[in-house]
């Protein structure tokens, strides 16, 4: 399966890909390329990825997402030069009920944001770019401690909420 | 004086978008001492000049992985420096 994609983004495909009979709730996320940021009016932006990273983040996510919920999860995230108004990620998850298809999104696209290996560089009206960063930017963690060590490091100002069923 | 290669970590360090900018690298090939982990490559980096302006403790991950700063690193890795990240 490859997330990343320099094409166009279409939810139709990805909600085709995770319906099945037995799945009665199916819950979509698009992610947008908005014209504004910190008051400054943006004309087009870029997004960069560590490819091979990405990937495997990504379906990491989506790993977890089906193992904590009965339900199936697509995911397509658009890299190159996108305009306003496009498509900048697709998300599509599909469970017997909506409960589980809606945590389940929520979950995928919240942890594609802390932990997919993906930037961002915005163009302004004024003629400037930058690279856009969360406040405050996340650090790695300092070291392993015990049961922790098994789970993916998480960017420690970022508050846990619980995703759990 | 000859140092054993089994003494020494040879790892390449990948740099993406700010980070590399600001570097005017996109990759690069480290020796250190074993045993070596994230950090030991981090203090490498900077003094290489190519990470002056990174962060103290910026992310990082180690084949394809993310990594903690005292997660090992072996011969062979690849070791990225991830600036803030913004998909989605």
């Amino acid at each position: 399966m490859t997330f990343l994609t320099d094409q166009p983004l279409d939810l139709a495909p990805l909600v085709a890909r995770v319906m099945s009979p037995g799945r009665g709730g199916v819950a979509c996320f698009l992610g947008v390329v908005r014209d504004h940021h910190e008051g400054r009016t943006v004309t087009r932006l870029e997004y960069s990825a560590y490819d091979a990273m990405a990937e495997a983040e990504c379906a990491r996510v989506i790993a977890e997402a089906e193992a904590k919920w009965d339900v199936s999860v697509a995911l397509e995230h658009r890299t190159g030069r996108l305009e306003i108004g496009d498509v900048a990620v697709v998300i599509a998850a599909a469970a017997p009920h909506r409960d589980a298809a809606f945590m389940a999104c929520r979950y995928v696209i919240e942890q594609v944001k802390r932990r997919v290996p993906i930037w961002k560089r915005e163009y302004y009206e004024d003629g400037s770019e930058a690279w856009v960063a969360p406040r405050p930017a996340p650090q790695a963690p300092e070291r392993s401690t015990g049961a922790a060590a098994e789970a993916p490091p998480v960017p420690e100002h970022i508050s846990h909420t619980d995703w759990g069923v | 004086m000859t140092v054993s290669a089994a003494s020494t970590v040879t790892v390449r360090v990948l740099l993406f978008a700010s980070y590399a900018e600001a570097a005017g690298q996109t990759s690069l090939t480290l020796t250190l001492p074993a045993p070596a982990t994230v950090a030991s490559v981090l203090r490498l980096v900077r003094g290489q000049g190519a990470g002056t302006r990174l962060p103290e403790r910026p992310l990082c991950a180690v084949n394809l992985a993310h990594a903690r700063l005292d997660t090992p690193v072996s011969s062979g890795d690849e070791i990225a420096i991830l600036p803030p990240l913004a998909g989605g």
